[in-house]
């Protein structure tokens, strides 16, 4: 939709108060792809961007009694239920980890992702109030929850290291690997995320379809399982979840044990950039429209 | 600097009614309010019964530095060209050229957050309305001065008063600094005091060069800060020139529409159950002449709707030829000699013993309720006339004098 007619030129603040020639932009009906995959325009709007995620990270858990507790808490109790049920039936490999060490080190990437998809594909529609009396890129509005994320994941990444320490698994240079492994989850949270989003705009359906999917992704992952236990080829094929390869290269990556799960990486991660690239073009498509319809 | 700060060539808005509103959020409310007239005057509706076009076929150009005041009913379309030149929604049709950093205010306090202090929502509205970091912090103690509220800061703003937030709302939006300001019915909140002070603020914003467009219904406001005003009627410019002459135009126009069955208006309060309509509205002076009444004598306002309804209430604004209201006449308001009368049907009376007004043009804003339940709205339900007369023995003087009220007095003077 925008189509500056002068070259752009990055402007410092302090050259807003300078009588520089403004750009002119034309708003016209557009068509294909347009904002979202333009650079210049999500820079222009770095600040907003600041203060969104910003936002999200104050609000998360004010007035709440246990505040940032809860970052470790729902894995922590996911945990504590899966080594209920699963921990003692004959046949669930945990790779020779303690089970509750095992699930943990699934769940905290998992909740990052899980919550990151689920307050991104709810945040177009509540932030109707934003999307329908300004403007600016609007893929900062489901982007807003995964930043956030990234404060309580390295909250319960912190505490999953301690607890693996203290039951004898330190860390090796696998740990290295994290920011790989966390960047694959937030690029699939954000195509999928941003996608349901856009989606939910028109459709308030992805409201109901959203927390079942979760659950339903949940035990497709390995994650009350080991994937080792499943057999080839789908235990390669289903790395095409990319959960899949980010949830075992955190198991390998913390805990400090196994082989590491390079094949599964590789595929999750390539998985993972379809996901991201497919659900922005998505998004950047019909973007133009949320204020009609949010 | 560009000569021209605004565009447009041919700019059209389509909306399409139907099953992708379904029931959901601000597309029903914007449609409901701003494009169902020209679906039920049938002149708007060519193609499909259910595309609208909220705007059509609008060319307009505004310079660097103008202050142009849009005007229009409800539903011409004000509201839609701001939210196109905000960038917030993309035209169906034609384009419009924008020269220079948009700053829009269309509503106040977007994106305000409950759970936000004072302090991060003024950084939060700030970045919204198109702010820097920087200079948010430059201002923030004007913004903070101008507000009033540096004892809440730190107090989240779901705490605050409705009447804080919106001047904290108001006060970050006051100290927006864009080259074209994009305004839309923001200055009637907050209190008296703050209001004139927010008046101030946007008529210092007017004069400082920059290029504002204002909406408003306070026509007043609008030729207080306005050079240039567009008339816009159901998605076309209906008038274009200096100020009052786009208002004495749209005056007419909303005479002329009074004129009409008021059955058949179309720019009612989007609000009403219309169990019940409006159908007459009169001012009658005893002679029985409708819509002329003479200053200091009596007269009496009859409101007809359609159907009679248990428990009818009415309330009439007077406002004078500018929209400026004067006075109040609410049903609901008792007072002994009020009385209900079976023999009247479906019409309400209100005895005026004496018109305590000055010779003029006035106009009469009515709404009707039944039981407490809002049925009906009209603004300019109808004008009449004020002759001048004699107040208490003091003849009136014929026109030109200022204000809008006669009231009874009498002097002491040294000899």
């Amino acid at each position: 939709m925008l189509k500056p007619m002068e070259t752009e030129t990055a402007q410092s603040p302090a050259a807003i108060e300078q009588p520089v020639a403004p750009e002119t932009i034309r708003l016209q009906p557009s068509r294909g792809f347009s904002r979202v995959l333009s650079p210049p325009e999500l820079w222009r709007y770095r600040d907003l961007a600041l203060q969104i995620a910003m936002r999200d990270i104050t609000i998360r858990y004010r007035q709440t009694a246990l505040g940032g507790a809860w970052a470790i808490l729902q894995p922590i109790g996911f945990m504590v239920v899966f080594s209920l049920i699963f921990g003692n039936v004959a046949g669930i490999s945990s790779n020779g980890l303690p089970y509750p060490l095992f699930s943990l080190g699934a769940l905290v990437p998992w909740v990052f992702f899980a919550n990151s998809m689920l307050l991104g594909s709810e945040s177009l529609v509540s932030n109707a109030a934003l999307v329908s009396k300004i403007y600016f890129p609007r893929i900062f509005i489901p982007a807003g929850p995964i930043v956030a994320g990234f404060v309580d994941l390295a909250i319960s990444t912190v505490i999953l290291l301690a607890i693996a320490v203290i039951w004898g698994y330190p860390p090796g240079v696998a740990i290295l690997t994290l920011p790989l492994l966390i960047a694959i989850a937030a690029a699939a949270a954000l195509g999928v995320g941003s996608a349901l989003a856009a989606i939910n705009v028109r459709f308030r359906d992805v409201k109901y379809v959203v927390p079942f999917a979760i659950q339903l992704w949940l035990f497709i992952t390995p994650i009350v399982y080991a994937n080792s236990s499943i057999d080839q080829p789908w235990r390669t094929i289903s790395a095409i979840n990319p959960m899949v390869g980010v949830v075992e290269g955190f198991r390998w990556a913390t805990l400090g044990t196994g082989d590491a799960p390079w094949t599964l990486i590789g595929i999750s991660a390539a998985s993972a950039v379809a996901l991201f690239v497919a659900g922005l073009a998505y998004f950047d498509r019909v973007e133009r429209s949320f204020a009609d319809f949010v | 600097m560009a000569e021209i700060a605004i565009e447009t060539h041919d700019l059209g808005k389509r909306y399409t009614l139907g099953v992708s509103g379904r029931g959901y959020g601000t597309l029903r409310e914007s449609l409901v309010e701003a494009v169902k007239k020209p679906l039920r005057r049938g002149g708007r509706s060519q193609e499909q019964p259910n595309q609208l076009w909220a705007l059509r076929d609008l060319s307009l150009t505004i310079e660097n530095g103008e202050v142009v005041g849009l005007i229009g009913h409800n539903g011409a379309g004000k509201s839609t060209l701001l939210k196109i030149l905000s960038r917030i929604t993309e035209p169906s049709a034609g384009y419009a050229d924008v020269s220079g950093r948009v700053g829009s205010l269309l509503e106040v306090g977007t994106g305000f957050h409950p759970e936000l202090t004072g302090r991060e929502n003024i950084f939060l509205n700030g970045a919204i309305l198109g702010m820097r970091r920087s200079e948010i912090r430059a201002r923030f103690d004007e913004i903070v001065d101008f507000a009033e509220l540096d004892k809440f800061l730190d107090t989240p703003v779901k705490r605050y008063s409705s009447g804080m937030s919106v001047r904290l709302a108001f006060a970050v939006a006051a100290h927006l600094e864009p080259e074209i300001l994009l305004v839309d019915e923001v200055l009637a909140v907050g209190d008296a005091s703050f209001q004139r002070k927010s008046l101030a603020k946007m008529s210092e914003v007017a004069r400082a060069g920059r290029t504002v467009v204002f909406v408003s219904h306070n026509l007043a406001i609008i030729q207080a800060l306005c050079k240039r005003g567009i008339l816009l009627e159901r998605g076309e410019v209906q008038a274009d020139g200096t100020v009052d002459h786009v208002l004495d135009r749209y005056l007419a126009e909303l005479e002329r529409a009074s004129e009409a069955d008021l059955v058949e208006r179309e720019d009612r309060d989007g609000r009403g159950w219309r169990q019940t309509l409006l159908k007459r509205v009169e001012m009658i002076d005893p002679s029985g002449q409708a819509n002329a009444v003479i200053g200091g004598r009596p007269a009496k306002l009859v409101i007809e709707v359609t159907e009679p309804m248990p428990g009818l209430e009415c309330r009439a604004t007077i406002a004078n030829s500018l929209g400026q209201p004067i006075a109040t006449l609410d049903s609901e308001i008792s007072a002994p000699a009020d009385a209900r009368d079976p023999e009247l049907g479906p019409s309400i009376e209100c005895e005026i013993p004496t018109v305590p007004m000055l010779p003029g043009r006035y106009r009469i804003d009515v709404v009707v309720k039944a039981n407490g339940v809002y049925q009906d709205g009209l603004q300019g339900a109808t004008f009449f006339d004020v002759e001048p007369g004699v107040m208490e023995g003091r003849p009136m003087p014929s026109h030109g004098s200022e204000g809008s009220v006669a009231f009874p007095h009498s002097w002491r003077l040294p000899p």
